[in-house]
């Protein structure tokens, strides 16, 4: 029964959507049966309506957090690559910087935050920063381990043929990390988004987080979650949007887990 | 892609016929004295005081107890790692770093997963020269190349599956098709059958005959198989524990082709035999002394 089911390549794309509307539902009657107060947790129907109503003011300030978010995100693989490209193929450079980046990457970003607007004033670069720092680090550890999965036979077969070290690392380094490098910018997305509304609630006026900010002074929870629920609805496309490219990119990878899929 | 490479240029003719025969004057390759120690100083002595000549054309195996060192001649060989002390000298000039123009083989079949098997099989013509530098201009020529080769092992229309489609026996005849689409003078093969079925690799020893016959390179090859090594080779090797010092090498006279047949002929049972025996007395030597 339950494998039939799931063989149904329908049921298993109308399942994500399903249980989406069975929290919403829940959490509907939660607050009815509870009879909870709006202003501490408003139901879903009353988040939907304020998130509709209110959309043309919202919407300036969601497209300015894409925006920011991207920008961020783009610094984050740009220095992702090259330095998971130094240390995935340098040792002495694995030694010399892994640590660093160790410790960088146990701050806490909120703490980084107004350092930031110290330097550059509140606005859109710290957000920009800040979605940056928090992004890059699964791209580095990624790209590294994924040019460290390179066959030593392998190596020793081009090193006979007399390649180069950047021989290896073009022809057979990075195309092997790309598995790797397209999981990371999964991740890395999502986290980029986390950084710049973590930067707009703290030092902004515009953006998501700054709306966030500004609904729950005013006791407008229900545009509060309105606001994090457009957050999800971006995360959830963006990511999307990753892992297309990657089925399109590093496709190769998957094709052995879609076969043993299909034949069984 | 277009660097200023210092690769030693292929010579054709050794691929070009089965015409070429060992020449045992003048030897392709020779150890002199060469030890190597890993790690410094203190480090293990993985091979010790290894003298051999090699004819240019010519098959041999190493055997030997596992950890002898065997693999560690092949990458001394190959230029991949140099000797503590004395030299290697191929083609009559001493190793001093990766030789360029080496087919190599190991175990794993290593392939490109992005890569078609045909793609695969082409990959040293996109490193070594004079192929590197006219890969796409002279692309329809090479794949027919590859694609000839392919067909010789016995995977014509093979060439555009993709590694995963293939079995672990198909892997490695098309590991062996990447170790000799450039016509290398020297074919370095580290128990590439290792790990295939007994009929896989049956088939594979015949395959690897054939290949050998029609273009003469010079193969040493790495075998913990007895058989193997005197089915295919010239000469057999037989290297002591380690620290691995060459302890016995005996010529192999069957005529070639040699068919599966010769395995059961009593010389060759005999001689294997003898092989065993070495083997086993370099095991329990090396027991004492570790």
């Amino acid at each position: 029964m339950t494998a039939s089911l799931l063989s149904n390549r329908f049921v298993i794309k109308a399942f994500p959507v399903v249980f989406v509307a069975l929290i919403f539902i829940a959490w509907e009657v939660l607050v009815i049966a509870t009879g909870i107060k709006s202003v501490i947790l408003p139901p879903p129907s009353a988040v939907i309506h304020d998130l509709v109503t209110k959309f043309p003011l919202i919407w300036p300030h969601a497209l300015q957090t894409l925006y920011t978010t991207m920008v961020g995100f783009g610094g984050a693989i740009i220095v992702g690559v090259l330095l998971g490209a130094l240390i995935g193929s340098s040792r002495l450079a694995y030694e010399a910087f892994y640590p660093v980046l160790i410790g960088f990457s146990s701050i806490p970003k909120v703490a980084v935050v107004p350092i930031f607007v110290l330097w550059f004033g509140v606005g859109t670069v710290p957000a920009i920063l800040t979605s940056l720092v928090i992004s890059f680090f699964p791209i580095v550890v990624n790209v590294a381990t994924g040019l460290a999965t390179t066959e030593p036979e392998l190596e020793d077969v081009l090193r006979a043929l007399g390649a180069k070290k950047r021989d290896i690392l073009l022809k057979v380094g990075l195309p092997r990390a790309m598995p790797y490098f397209f999981a990371s910018l999964k991740i890395s997305v999502t986290l980029a988004f986390v950084g710049t509304v973590l930067s707009e609630t703290v030092a902004a006026n515009k953006g998501i987080g700054n709306v966030m900010m500004v609904a729950s002074a005013n006791y407008q929870t229900a545009l509060a979650f309105g606001a994090l629920l457009l957050l999800a609805i971006m995360g959830v496309i963006l990511y999307g949007i990753f892992a297309l490219l990657e089925t399109r990119f590093a496709g190769w990878s998957q094709r052995k887990a879609d076969i043993a899929l299909q034949s069984h | 892609m277009t660097e200023a490479t210092t690769l030693h240029a292929t010579p054709a003719a050794t691929a070009a016929g089965g015409t070429a025969t060992a020449d045992t004057a003048t030897p392709f390759i020779r150890f002199e004295d060469v030890s190597l120690r890993y790690g410094g100083a203190g480090g293990t002595l993985a091979v010790e005081g290894a003298t051999l000549d090699i004819p240019k054309g010519g098959f041999v195996s190493i055997v030997g107890p596992s950890g002898c060192g065997k693999s560690t001649l092949l990458k001394m060989v190959s230029g991949l790692i140099p000797p503590t002390a004395g030299r290697v000298v191929v083609g009559g000039r001493p190793v001093t770093g990766p030789l360029g123009f080496v087919g190599m083989a190991f175990q794993n079949p290593t392939p490109l997963p992005w890569y078609s098997v045909i793609d695969n099989v082409m990959l040293p013509l996109r490193i070594v020269e004079p192929y590197r530098s006219t890969f796409r201009a002279r692309y329809d020529e090479y794949r027919a190349k590859a694609e000839a080769l392919l067909a010789m092992v016995g995977l014509k229309g093979f060439g555009d599956k993709k590694p995963w489609q293939l079995s672990g026996g198909m892997l490695q005849r098309a590991s062996l098709c990447r170790a000799l689409i450039h016509e290398p003078e020297l074919l370095l093969l580290d128990e590439p059958f290792g790990a295939l079925d007994a009929f896989t690799r049956e088939e594979l020893w015949q395959v690897l005959q054939e290949l050998w016959l029609a273009r003469r390179p010079t193969v040493m090859l790495i075998t913990h198989d007895l058989a193997e090594s005197v089915l295919l080779s010239e000469t057999v090797f037989v290297m002591s524990a380690r620290p691995g010092r060459l302890l016995h090498s005996e010529d192999v006279p069957f005529a070639r082709p040699r068919g599966l047949d010769v395995m059961y002929e009593p010389e060759f049972v005999a001689m294997v035999h003898r092989l065993r025996t070495r083997i086993g007395n370099a095991r329990a030597e090396g027991m004492r002394t570790a």
